[in-house]
């Protein structure tokens, strides 16, 4: 399936600082819209369990005293290969032709759970009440609605990000800041092995390094620095000669 | 993976329904290709259809405790191009009118010769209508294998090991109960099932340990290097987001310590294949009912198994409650 138009997050790992800001905007907006409910049981009690399109994990990476920690904000990647779409008996799991977003179709779903088997990224929850499968929407509802201002037609987890680490985008459109943001900055597929081409993509932690010698941090040609000695006013003067 | 009743029960009744249809099948070839003028006796097939038909019913209403939204059910039929589980669908009740219209014709034994053999021997109607059920059985068994078969990210069950090993367990039930039937009405070919069973349990006994084999040096391909995507050998979950339950960690998971997985897996090679085979070997009529019900037993026991060694890549992200 090659879509013309493949709608998509790329998620800066190198800004996220793990707030869990997007998980709480996506479940706040999509409980309540079209994807919802996301319903929880015993969600105050010794056992929560709940729906969730979108989780932050936390990861420690290297050795200490050499380690670093990476958020890692987890969602469906709207795959452009997506395994869990054929396998639905019903059809009730589909690719839109005209975006590439994945969606459930709630009225077609018998809650076989056989398509959550087929995500190798865990990125499906089931919604034991209605009884069907759920996943992240990209806010399918937000995105195209023309009653909200243009610059609010995102989805609810790039709004709420506060150190704008989710980008949104087309990322089939090579001038898209999506595009842009992944070519510029090595952004990569999760599990590539998979063979399931994400469409979401990751930005990588890195590091910025200025290689800033000794000699460059004074500055010869700084035009505040005193050339040469100033004049030295210890001979007579103006004054000298008018006061007598 | 967590194991689901409904599908142990499923898997294994039309198993065992499938396996007795293609017993009968084989009983009326043999008498029909092999014996001089002896036949059994139409209400024969027709009660062993029933019996069949019985337990792929069973299975059908099991399967219906795995779906949250039973009411739609017919619409797991619409996907058969891409879905081997919208195929098995269509399958499992293809073969239940099979059985129907196999049994049913011996019944009111209309068995007229569709075709005659220049040694005498001719092409009975009841006869071509089994080797379609025959068929049918087979066609189901690749699609309830499939299912498995095809989920690549389950290494343990992505293995042709998976349909060979559904099939010759089906079989081999099927043809067990067929003998202890067969034994119980004194119809003549309870040796050909009895023998044939015990082929076909010794079969599935090494193709399913086999597959305990594999699964236990089983490497995984995908680790949490590509699965975050950080150029790290050395990476840790700190936490997977939340410190309750979600589907991801209660449908993975089995939760059973492995201590009680390895007994299962004794288990079920004892009561699912050494003792029926011992007991078949015995043969009295009794034994081979009781041969079936450990046997079914047993196989409960290994699709649990099977399940539960089921290691999915997303369990990669579901390693640290927090
Ligand atoms: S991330 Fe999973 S659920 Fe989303 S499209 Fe890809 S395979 Fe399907
Ligand atoms: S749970 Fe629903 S969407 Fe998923 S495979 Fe089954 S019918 Fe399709």
């Amino acid at each position: 399936m090659a879509n013309e138009k493949q709608l998509a997050l790329v998620i800066d790992l190198n800004v996220c600082v793990g707030c869990h800001a997007c998980v709480t905007s996506c479940k706040e907006w999509n409980t309540s819209g079209w994807a919802g409910p996301m319903p929880d049981q015993d969600p105050y009690g010794k056992d929560p369990n709940g729906v969730f399109f979108n989780r932050v994990q936390t990861f420690e990476c290297g050795t200490f005293p050499n380690t670093e920690t990476v958020h890692f904000p987890k969602s469906c990647l709207h795959c452009e290969d997506p395994p869990c779409v054929p396998v639905c008996p019903t059809g009730a799991s589909y690719k839109r032709e005209s975006d590439g977003i994945v969606l459930v179709d709630y009225d077609k779903c018998i809650g076989c759970k056989y398509c959550s088997w087929n995500c190798p990224y865990g990125a499906r929850e089931f919604d034991e009440i209605s009884g069907v499968m759920k996943k992240c929407t990209l806010c399918v509802d937000r995105i195209y609605d023309e009653t909200l201002p243009a610059d609010r037609r995102k989805p609810a987890c790039v709004l709420a990000c506060p150190s704008s680490a989710r980008l949104f985008g087309d990322v089939k459109d090579p001038d898209s800041e999506v595009s842009k943001a992944i070519r510029d900055n090595g952004g990569y597929q999760l599990l590539p092995e998979a063979g399931t081409n994400p469409a979401n993509h990751y930005l990588p932690r890195r590091k910025i390094n200025a290689n800033v010698h000794e000699d460059q941090l004074a500055r010869a040609d700084n035009p505040l620095s005193r050339e040469a000695e100033p004049p030295k006013f210890g001979g007579p003067t103006i004054d000298d000669a008018s006061q007598w | 993976m967590r194991p689901a009743f409904s599908v142990l029960f499923l898997t294994t009744l039309i198993g065992a329904g499938q396996g007795l249809l293609v017993a009968l099948v084989a009983g009326q070839l043999f008498l029909v290709v092999g014996s001089g003028g002896i036949t059994e006796s139409g209400g024969f097939y027709a009660v062993g259809s029933a019996l069949a038909l019985v337990l792929l019913a069973l299975g059908l209403l099991a399967s219906f405790f795995h779906l949250a939204n039973p009411q739609r059910a017919w619409r797991a039929a619409t996907q058969w191009r891409t879905s081997w589980l919208s195929r098995e669908v269509i399958a499992l009740p293809a073969v239940m009118g099979m059985a129907v219209l196999y049994g049913g014709l011996h019944w009111l034994g209309w068995d007229m010769a569709l075709m005659h053999f220049a040694n005498g021997k001719s092409l009975d109607l009841t006869m071509a209508v089994g080797f379609v059920t025959v068929l049918a059985c087979f066609a189901l068994f690749l699609c309830t294998g499939m299912i498995y078969a095809c989920v690549k990210f389950i290494r343990e069950w992505a293995s042709v090991w998976t349909v060979i090993n559904y099939t010759l367990m089906g079989l081999a039930s099927g043809f067990i109960l067929a003998a202890a039937f067969a034994a119980s009405s004194g119809a003549v070919v309870t040796g050909l099932f009895s023998g044939t069973a015990l082929v076909l349990i010794i079969a599935a006994l090494f193709g399913r340990a086999y597959s305990l084999w594999r699964n236990a040096r089983i490497r995984p391909v995908s680790t949490l290097k590509g699965a975050i995507g950080a150029p790290h050998q050395n990476i840790r979950q700190v936490s997977q987001g939340f410190g309750g339950k979600s589907f991801n960690t209660t449908e993975f998971f089995h939760g059973a310590s492995a201590d009680t997985v390895r007994m299962l897996v004794v288990f079920f090679i004892a009561a699912g294949f050494i003792a029926p085979a011992a007991l078949v070997l015995m043969g009295a009529t009794a034994l081979l009912w009781l041969a079936f019900a450990i046997q079914y037993v047993g196989l409960l026991a290994e699709r649990w198994v099977f399940f539960a060694h089921g290691n999915h890549v997303q369990n990669l992200y579901y390693q640290r409650k927090a």
